[in-house]
């Protein structure tokens, strides 16, 4: 793992380790509403890593990404609730669930050469219809809602992952650093070129021998995979889901806004993106409350403004930027060592 | 010399056009063969036949006896087959390096050995200096070397180049044209070309088959091919002899 972040320059590393360091010692200093926020933020962060996989890495739009958190959430609290079993057993049913999903998506859509656009229509089908499933699913307290016990807020038990709001952000803190490494693993493995072999051209990566369905399908379900542990979070954190909030379309699209502001493709990027999209997102909100004014759907409007903002003006998102200008990263050329392959 | 690609009677039609009929001719191993025509001859669309980019209608394709029709391309490559593109196909934000890389990789599964490999595959191309550049940065003649390197790197028996010289300059003409007759002197290499730079088709090659309409019209040495009325006739006279801008007649 020594390659982990060898195309950060040494002010990069440093950056790194006190941003690393910051987010260590939030719940240090933090009052509750500002670890929650971070907490939100951090969600987003890790949700958009696992999206980046597909989308980032392997070039396949997914824009369904809320059926693998409903599935995860739905399926480790099903098993809390009803049958006892902690979130940390009930993490595997909601990842073999979520992966199950991708892998008939994948087959479906992969298997008939849909592609692109259509292909993005496709996760929103899926996710749309087990959405109205959900509705009709009593067991699990269908549109009404699901309900997971309220635990004790000031204790923590980290086996069933009910506690302070300090135990669920470092849990979220844990992922986030996980699906970093995880991903940078990723991308420097055989797979990862493979992916980004089928991102820029699919012809030419065929060409080259690459079974172009298999590592599409492979990226779909680690993505799911990964997606679902923040659905496992997601259900614990909120204790209550309703099919209409974690299956909805809205959901997915937000899901997206990280990475997609942050920077597509890049390791980065979501993370940034994120701590860029979320807070402004609260502040918005709040300055708009404050000015006494009842605006319901503010933060969508400044989602919307955010999106076109970076589709107009840094397309490639905001991290390749920053990181460019505060020499974060190696440019291309600087060293022998560098990879223009991966985006930092 | 043994036979290592065999194209036998192979058949496409595209809505009632017959891009290809009923085309046969094989490659000795060791060879350089060239297969020539104007534009339109059906040459791309047979290049694609062996390269499963799609099934022929009639006939198959053989690589050492072994049937290769019916095969996607991944396993066409997988039988031995590398192909570059006529309009290339580069992987744009990768690096050079990366690009052949993922070539390498192929039967490399290990990073570290795929990427020796690749980067000995560079200096073979004479692309080593621009190795940690972004593919999408280069000059078209450096693609075009990219994407014989890139499907080098797959270490195929045979070598399928879809109009690698076209838009060179002479000199890259015969620089590239060294550079391959290098790789079949040194490695054996059995090389299939479609070629419109006279040049390089008659520096290089030691058999030429002649396509036109979809039909082979001609095939032999290419001293005796250039001389074939048939073929002149094809190519208005003249533009064999010359060929020195690298268009096609």
């Amino acid at each position: 793992m020594t390659t982990l972040f060898d195309q950060l320059t040494a002010r990069g590393r440093v950056a790194l380790g006190l941003f690393a360091l910051a987010l260590l010692a939030v719940p240090f200093f933090a009052d509750g509403y500002l670890i929650s926020v971070i907490t939100l933020v951090l969600w987003f962060a890790y949700v958009g890593q696992a999206w980046n996989v597909m989308m980032g890495f392997a070039g396949q739009l997914s824009l369904g990404h809320s059926l693998y958190v409903g599935l995860g959430a739905y399926a480790s609290a099903a098993l809390f609730v009803h049958f006892g079993v902690g979130p940390w057993a009930g993490v595997w049913l909601g990842m073999l669930a979520a992966t199950l999903a991708g892998a008939i998506i994948g087959t479906l859509g992969f298997r008939f050469a849909i592609r692109g656009v259509h292909f993005a229509l496709l996760t929103i089908a899926f996710a749309e219809f087990t959405r109205i499933a959900f509705d009709h699913i009593g067991w699990l307290g269908g549109s009404g809602g699901f309900f997971l016990p309220v635990g004790d807020a000031a204790g923590a038990n980290p086996f069933d992952l009910r506690g302070s709001p300090a135990l669920f952000y470092y849990v979220i803190l844990a992922l986030t650093f996980g699906a970093l490494a995880l991903c940078r693993r990723l991308l420097h493995s055989r797979i990862g070129y493979f992916w980004l072999a089928i991102r820029e051209d699919q012809e030419a990566a065929q060409a080259v021998g690459i079974d172009v369905f298999r590592a599409k399908l492979i990226a779909v379900m680690i993505s799911a995979a990964m997606t679902s542990l923040g659905g496992v979070f997601y259900a614990f954190f909120y204790n209550n889901l309703f099919p209409e909030q974690i299956f909805s379309v809205g959901r997915s699209i937000e899901l997206i806004l990280a990475p997609v502001i942050g920077g597509i493709g890049t390791l980065f990027g979501p993370i940034f993106g994120a701590f860029i999209l979320t807070p402004l997102a609260e502040l918005v909100t709040w300055g708009v409350e404050s000015a006494g004014l009842d605006m319901p759907g503010i933060k969508q409007i400044f989602y919307g403004l955010a999106l076109v903002a970076i589709v107009v003006y840094r397309p490639e998102g905001v991290w390749p930027w920053v990181a460019r200008h505060l020499r974060l990263v190696h440019q291309p050329g600087d060293q022998p060592s560098h990879r223009a392959g991966d985006r930092p | 010399m043994t036979t290592l690609l065999e194209v036998d009677n192979l058949s496409k039609q595209f809505r009632g056009l017959r891009a290809v009929s009923n085309v046969s001719f094989s490659v000795p191993e060791g060879a350089i063969v060239a297969l020539i025509g104007p534009n339109g001859a059906g040459k791309t669309t047979t290049f694609n036949l062996i390269a499963g980019v799609m099934p022929p209608n009639e006939g198959e394709v053989r690589l050492a006896g072994r049937r290769l029709t019916g095969l996607r391309p991944d396993q066409v490559c997988a039988a031995g087959v590398g192909r570059t593109f006529q309009l290339v196909k580069p992987f744009g934000d990768l690096s050079v390096e990366d690009n052949v890389l993922v070539g390498a990789l192929h039967r490399r599964p290990r990073i570290a050995d795929a990427r020796r490999h690749a980067v000995q595959v560079l200096e073979l191309l004479e692309l080593g200096p621009k190795r940690h550049q972004i593919a999408r940065g280069l000059t078209l003649p450096e693609r075009k070397r990219l994407e014989v390197a890139r499907a080098l790197a797959t270490e195929p028996r045979i070598l399928l180049l879809d109009e690698v010289m076209a838009g060179l300059r002479p000199t890259e003409t015969d620089r590239l044209v060294e550079v391959l007759r290098d790789l079949n002197r040194d490695t054996g290499m059995t090389i299939l070309l479609i070629e419109h730079v006279m040049r390089a088709v008659m520096a290089l090659s030691s058999r030429v088959v002649v396509l036109d309409h979809g039909v082979r019209i001609s095939e032999g040495a290419p001293a005796e091919v250039v001389a074939d009325p048939k073929v002149i006739e094809v190519y208005l006279g003249s533009a064999l002899e010359s060929g020195e801008e690298g268009s096609g007649p």
